[in-house]
């Protein structure tokens, strides 16, 4: 459904994307994943014809995104990263002139159904300036949607959701997949192991991986982890590492936290809680750690050596991470 | 047939965005007062039963509705970003900018309709050749359309109103001004200062001669500034 060769967009001496190519099929949900900067916006904006590649070729729905712009934009539906509205139109106003721009056929019942999906039918006479921005993210949303097209390409669409509204536009995008090819950007992590089956990981223009959520993950995944904070906690972590029968290694966090390293595929939790209560150490917390799609996107776009002074960070943010997704 | 529903679609848009905007109103009531003003003070010191001066003086207050007429039509998309919504629908730069140029020049329809109430004054009072006020209205047409294009023209240069509005100020008085060169360049280039000059080709209208080079003069100051701004809205894919 889109087929990207050799792709590259120069602006003046600065390359936003480098040489790049992938295949992406029909009914498939892509992720896009790149720090800022590094080139989601412009490759999205080079499929949607809205600016043409310095070099190399983009095919949508099998017309050439430069020679054959408006077949494409005919085939496509965008949301741009900063859903840019008419304040001044109605919701209503606005997704009807939408809707007569893409040719859409018996444009109020359309209008309406996609309003439904959207959640936005009870704001339809608003002023699109009045809204808040998760409205106005939606009322983006359902703009891309009303023509039907094969391929949709969402620039961010969950950024200034509640999470609430998060998980119904993830729920909506999943059930897009069926006859629709999605390509969405964004930098939230759990948001692409959630909707995507296949993950672009992009870093300064370049294609860094390629491959499903759960594969790479597994991939880079090293050793199993287990998280554990203690009321008293030993002074020396290693006696947590003699404790536990098959622990390979065990690191303070302070505070009476550690992270214990056990040998991939093994899970130690039963033994690890059985020794804490033995020894008297006071068991507060026990859990898993599992390697975020953020470890491994932090150690596939920054360089091995940052990536290893971050780890601690890392580890934090990922953590917050989780708690955000426990919520909701 | 489906380029014109295009253009059409874009139009409506914008007419509506007139109608929900103050400019519209406030640029509404600035031309109305005046036109008013000046339709009053002319027939009351001339009492002839006769347009000619009022639509003279229509090519000055010309100048200042035009400009914030247009500024807002292609400056504020590309403020906003909505631009990269509309060239990435199924629509040609070309359509856009004519749609847009296609609304602005009907609203400004509309300001001329409301003063089509002076020559049924002054037919009531006096009795007026209709010929010159017929080819007035088709000077005011034609000169408003040359003056919007312009506009359009500005606005697609510009993220800012304010400076497309100036911009296209500027150009506008250039053009008016720039017959008066002749005496400082010779004949010659002179001659062409005094072809480009607006204010020539406008005035006959108003004393009821439709002489086919001013309607030419102006159609093709339509045409290239609409072609521009369609290149210009083009060249924005570039950067």
């Amino acid at each position: 459904m889109i087929e990207v060769e050799h792709l590259t967009k120069d602006y003046g001496s600065f390359q936003a994307v480098r040489d790049l190519s992938f295949k992406i099929n029909k009914g498939e949900i892509v992720g896009f994943l790149g720090p800022n900067g590094a080139g989601k916006t412009t490759t999205m904006r080079i499929l949607t014809g809205y600016m043409p590649p310095t070099s190399g070729t983009a095919r949508v729905a099998g017309y050439d995104v430069f020679l054959e712009s408006l077949k494409v934009r005919e085939h496509i539906g965008y949301l741009p990263e900063t859903v840019p509205l008419y304040t001044d139109m109605t919701v209503g106003a606005y997704l009807d002139f939408m809707a007569k721009l893409h040719h859409v056929p018996n444009r109020r019942e359309r209008i309406y159904d996609v309003m439904e999906r959207t959640n936005i039918e009870e704001r339809v006479d608003f002023l699109i300036g009045k809204l808040s921005k998760g409205y106005r993210q939606r009322v983006g949303l359902a703009q891309a949607l009303l023509h039907d097209p094969e391929v949709l390409i969402l620039d961010e669409p969950t950024i200034g959701l509640d999470p609430r509204q998060i998980i119904d536009v993830r729920e909506l995008i999943k059930s897009l997949a069926q006859d629709h090819t999605v390509v969405l950007s964004t930098h939230i992590l759990t948001e692409v192991s959630q909707t995507c089956q296949r993950v672009l990981i992009i870093n300064q223009g370049k294609l860094v991986a390629e491959d499903t959520p759960e594969r790479l993950t597994a991939r880079l995944k090293g050793n199993e982890r287990v998280f554990l904070h203690l009321a008293n906690p030993p002074q020396n972590p290693e006696d947590l590492t003699a404790a536990v029968p098959g622990a390979l290694a065990t690191e303070s966090r302070g505070d009476g936290r550690f992270e214990i390293e056990c040998a991939l595929g093994d899970d130690r939790r039963p033994e690890i809680a059985e020794a804490v209560v033995r020894k008297g150490w006071g068991l507060l917390e026990l859990r898993p750690i599992s390697m975020s799609l953020e470890e491994i996107f932090l150690q596939l776009t920054t360089d091995q050596s940052e990536a290893y002074e971050e780890d601690g960070e890392m580890a934090e943010t990922a953590e917050e991470e989780d708690a955000v997704i426990r919520n909701i | 047939m489906k380029s014109l529903r295009n253009i059409w679609t874009i139009t409506e848009k914008e007419l509506y965005a007139y109608f929900v905007s103050p400019i519209a109103y406030v640029v509404g009531a600035l031309f109305m007062v005046i036109m008013g003003v000046l339709f009053t003070q002319i027939v009351s010191n001339t009492r002839q039963a006769s347009l000619d001066i009022l639509y003279q003086n229509l090519f000055v207050i010309m100048l200042f509705i035009a400009p914030p007429l247009t500024m807002r039509l292609l400056a504020e998309e590309q403020r906003s970003g909505s631009i990269e919504l509309l060239l990435t629908a199924p629509i040609r730069d070309g359509e856009v900018v004519l749609g847009k140029f296609l609304a602005a020049l009907i609203f400004y329809m509309l300001l001329l309709a409301v003063t089509l109430f002076f020559p049924l004054i002054i037919g009531r009072l006096g009795n007026p050749d209709p010929g010159p006020i017929a080819s007035s209205y088709l000077g005011a047409l034609l000169l408003g359309g040359a003056y919007l294009a312009v506009g359009i023209l500005t606005s697609s240069l510009s993220q800012n109103q304010i400076v497309a509005a100036v911009l296209s100020l500027t150009i506008l008085l250039i053009l008016w001004i720039i017959g008066g060169m002749q005496s400082v360049f010779g004949n010659t280039l002179g001659g062409l200062f005094q072809y480009i000059a607006s204010v020539n080709h406008y005035v006959d209208f108003t004393r009821g001669i439709i002489d086919t080079r001013n309607v030419v003069y102006f159609l093709s100051i339509i045409a290239i500034a609409l072609f521009l701004a369609t290149r210009v809205l083009e060249s924005r894919r570039y950067r």
